[in-house]
């Protein structure tokens, strides 16, 4: 299996992606803000068209819409606390979700300016937004995904303990001099960074799979903060390999469908045993 | 002796056009425990946010541990009001006061077992075992946060203020949400931390009768100003009267407690639900209905009957 | 993804309104927009009043991704796509609403929940259209809808849903809008709030179902969302709101296909937009109205504030 570039590629790539994944993740589900990571990977989709459309890489659109819309949500919203009541984090989410139908709107816009200009190349390219196509990265695409998800885990990590003291304690960490208020916007920017990395391996629409499944079964498993972390990176990347290898021996299986697929599974079994 | 631990000097905080409350001069000094008294909307919580930095003086000076309020917020433990978890919150009690310690850091806290690291990390659970200790709450301090009642939350709080060693503890109605019994054991609680570890300790109440056997003195707060002095020479009947400009009088039941009777409401501040808590007057408004019976309906008539008795006594916890 | 007949003329716009409107209703696809878009309109506003109301915007976006597997699953097993439809949207009601009555599930746990449910459908989804080799156009349709297209034995079948869903939402109507407002106070009072719950749940999953036909899945939700938001934030009366929410809805529907019709690009973005612009709108209505409020207060209280006198009044 090793021997095959495009899977050497794909577990470089997809390691350091389900990383980011699981430890941003935690937070994630934390402060409530699961809606709020599906908006992101939905915004990825008009972004990478977008830019297509404009004649620009694809990955660009991505990222710049990935954080512009991430950096907007965490400004407007009233910054999700873990309080856990369905009130402020419930109700954040009807704002979220007239926001992305309209960024959705955008993507239809995209796909058929795209169309125009270039007949039915916006399909294909459609498709891999959505649905991931980490078999087909090669070995300069593997290494930046991986060196950018590795990056956004690496400041994800350096914010975490006054990310924490900010969701749990937020009066108490502003007293304290943790800037709460920029925190936030920043945690969500960076989860549109680790959307737009998911994105080119498991796809838009599936990265809710690696994004909250892994980080809830590492809520349920373990109490301390920290260990929890690393148990929902580890996780993911489980789900990640898992999901690969799956898929490596099942040709009709897509790779996409089996990481997602390992993750929710590996969160029943979590839920039901935990 | 140093510097106190808090000093006003003919403060006046203003928010908008509003003036809160003006010409406010109190002190504490380090290891004194000092109730901040008043009835709702009478602006304690905006004293507390006017300590922490949060809001500027519009006149006088407001300084905290002899510097600018907010240049010292490492030495401060901060308990906000009403501060309670979600039932399924699953975050340790140990957790929670260990980041009173270190959560404002940035980074992980690496367990690596040499180095700086590792004296730290050790330093920093010794510090959080002690601190639970001195609360009492060893005994639960394990377990989720949300399984724990008001009482055994409010202490981990307490821990997680003290987590730091502050000079000074601010605490905005810790006694609010708590039974009778838990009232006196956190008011005693506070009250031995202040001996022991030397702290200073600004607790804002509404009811001054659980703290009466712990405090060394009081600041009353109302009409817009404020009277500061041991508890027999403040809430007497000359002394409010004086304060609000109105009859009011203080009762001595016969067990020590004390009744004020005949406190006029400060005008209710109608604001609508999505009102955020930016707007000084809206936090003490929040909970002027939760101030014993009737007083939730009185708030929104225009007459203003003087025979209410705001009592201060059993049965209003909160 | 059918964008304008390719027999038409390219018509344009002109100030003369009343022109404007019967060059739109010449044809009978437009026609047939219309109608469609008017029930989805209606139906998705009062279903979408509800769901706004009880904060379950994660849960009938992750419920109209539904349809996806169940089109392409019909699709795979040969059977129609509306049951494929339906059956799947009712399925996820279902894990939805188990999710939601879970003993003691925080909102964290139960949104990471919908995540997983929402990330698996379409996974499976996915991997259903690859199965059967579906073609991408499909998939567009799939996701995009075909407004402009729309038969009239689709417009029938509509109706026919709609007709059902809102005698159902008019007969669970009070109730629901007690366990929605406050529910542990209804339960004490003997309404069924669990059942409900789960009866909503599979009521959004029809609404959903039937309109993702036509609307196609993603932009189900705008006409789900934005005029019930909308509306819900210009007032609190139960009724207005409701009322303002059709109308919203219709004036989104009728705006949108309005102006796609005299353009080359597809209706679903002209609609989505339409639907966000409005909801916008009508927040910084409320929003400036309650400033208004405010700084009324404020002039009548501030002045008197630092002379307090004996006796303040309340």
């Amino acid at each position: 299996m090793l021997s095959q570039e495009f899977m050497r590629n794909a577990l470089l790539a997809g390691t350091f992606v389900a990383l980011a994944c699981g430890v941003a993740g935690w937070f994630v589900v934390l402060r409530g803000q699961v809606f709020a990571g599906d908006a992101l990977s939905h915004v990825a989709f008009p972004g990478a068209l977008a830019a297509a459309a404009a004649g620009v890489d694809e990955r660009i659109g991505l990222f710049v819409a990935t954080v512009a819309v991430g950096a907007a949500i965490g400004a407007l919203g009233r910054g999700a606390l873990a309080r856990g009541s369905a009130g402020s984090s419930a109700a954040d989410d009807t704002a979220i979700g007239t926001a992305f139908t309209f960024i959705l709107g955008l993507g239809v816009f995209f796909m058929a300016r795209v169309s125009m200009s270039s007949a039915g190349s916006s399909g294909v390219l459609g498709a891999h937004t959505l649905f991931g196509s980490i078999f087909g990265l090669t070995a300069g695409e593997a290494r930046l995904a991986a060196a950018i998800a590795l990056g956004a885990t690496a400041l994800t990590l350096a914010i975490a303990r006054p990310l924490l003291f900010a969701s749990v304690a937020p009066e108490v960490a502003a007293a304290r001099g943790v800037p709460t208020r920029l925190l936030g916007i920043g945690f969500v920017a960076l989860l549109g960074v680790v959307a737009a990395e998911a994105t080119q391996a498991v796809g838009a629409l599936l990265l809710l799979g690696l994004l909250a499944a892994p980080a809830a079964a590492a809520h349920r498993l373990v109490r301390r903060p920290f260990a929890a972390i690393a148990l929902a990176g580890a996780l993911a990347v489980a789900a990640m390999w898992g999901g690969l290898a799956l898929a490596y021996a099942i040709p009709s299986l897509p790779p996409s469908t089996a990481v997602v697929a390992v993750a929710v599974a590996i969160y029943g079994a979590c839920t039901t045993l935990a | 002796m140093g510097d106190p631990a808090i000093e006003l000097d003919a403060a006046t905080v203003r928010i908008g056009r509003r003036t809160i409350w003006s010409d406010v001069s109190m002190r504490v000094d380090r290891g004194e425990f000092v109730a901040l008294l008043g009835a709702n909307g009478s602006g304690k919580s905006t004293l507390l946010r006017a300590l922490l930095g949060a809001l500027p003086a519009s006149a006088g000076r407001i300084a905290v541990l002899g510097r600018a309020p907010g240049a010292a917020s490492g030495e401060i433990g901060y308990l906000p009001q009403r501060r309670s978890f979600a039932p399924q919150t699953r975050l340790r009690g140990v957790d929670v006061v260990r980041l009173g310690f270190d959560g404002d850091r940035w980074g992980v806290p690496l367990a690596l077992p040499w180095g700086r690291g590792a004296g730290r990390a050790r330093e920093a659970r010794r510090r959080v075992a002690q601190v639970i200790e001195l609360v009492g709450a060893a005994s639960y301090a394990e377990r989720p946060i949300g399984e724990l009642s008001g009482g055994e939350q409010q202490r981990l709080l307490i821990a997680q203020a003290l987590a730091r060693r502050p000079r000074l503890l601010l605490l905005d109605e810790p006694l609010d949400s708590l039974d009778l019994p838990n009232q006196g054991a956190v008011a005693a609680l506070v009250g031995e931390i202040c001996r022991v570890e030397g702290v200073a300790a600004l607790l804002v109440a509404h009811d001054v009768n659980p703290l009466l056997a712990y405090l060394d003195r009081v600041v009353y707060l109302a009409a817009g100003h404020a009277v500061e002095g041991p508890v027999e020479e403040v809430v007497t009947t000359q002394t409010l009267t004086r304060l609000y400009g109105a009859p009011v009088e203080v009762l001595r039941a016969s067990d020590g407690r004390l009744v004020v009777v005949g406190q006029p409401e400060p005008p209710a501040h109608h604001h609508d639900r999505h009102d955020d808590g930016d707007h000084g007057h809206s936090h003490d408004h929040g909970h002027a209905a939760a101030d014993g019976s009737g007083h939730a309906a009185a708030h929104c008539s225009a007459a203003h009957d003087r025979g209410r008795v705001a009592a201060h006594d059993e049965g209003h916890a909160g | 993804m059918k964008v304008m007949p390719a027999d038409a003329a390219h018509p344009m716009l002109t100030w003369d309104v009343a022109h404007d409107v019967s060059q739109l209703l010449e044809y009978h696809f437009m026609l047939n927009a219309l109608l469609a878009g008017s029930v989805v309109a209606v139906m998705a506003g009062l279903v979408g009043w509800a769901m706004v109301l009880r904060r379950e915007a994660f849960a009938g976006h992750t419920l109209s991704m539904m349809a996806f597997p169940g089109a392409s699953a019909a699709a795979l097993a040969g059977v129609p796509a509306a049951l494929g439809y339906f059956l799947l949207c009712a399925a996820g009601a279902a894990a939805l609403g188990a999710l939601s009555s879970a003993r003691r599930i925080s909102w964290s746990d139960q949104s990471a929940g919908i995540g997983a449910v929402q990330a698996l459908a379409l996974a499976a989804g996915f991997l259903f259209v690859s199965l059967y080799g579906g073609v991408l156009g499909d998939l567009e349709n799939l996701l995009f809808g075909s407004l402009l297209g729309v038969s009239d034995g689709q417009v029938l079948l509509l109706v026919t849903v709609a007709a059902a869903t809102i005698a159902a939402l008019a007969a669970l109507g009070r109730p629901l809008l007690f366990a929605s407002v406050d529910a542990d106070v209804a339960a004490a009072r003997g309404v069924p709030v669990r059942a409900l719950s789960l009866a909503f749940l599979l009521l959004l999953g029809l609404a959903v179902a039937a309109t993702s036909q036509i609307t196609g899945v993603l932009l189900v939700f705008a006409l789900l969302v934005a005029p019930a938001a909308g509306a819900q934030a210009l007032t609190a009366r139960p009724l207005a709101s409701l009322a303002l929410t059709v109308a919203l809805g219709l004036l989104v529907v009728w705006l949108g296909l309005g102006i796609a019709y005299f353009s080359v690009y597809p209706a679903g973005f002209f609609v989505a937009t339409v639907a966000f612009a409005i909801y916008l709108l009508c927040r910084l209505l409320a929003q400036g109205r309650g400033l208004l409020r405010r700084r009324g207060r404020a002039q009548g209280e501030g002045e008197d504030a630092s002379a307090q006198p004996a006796g303040v009044i309340a």
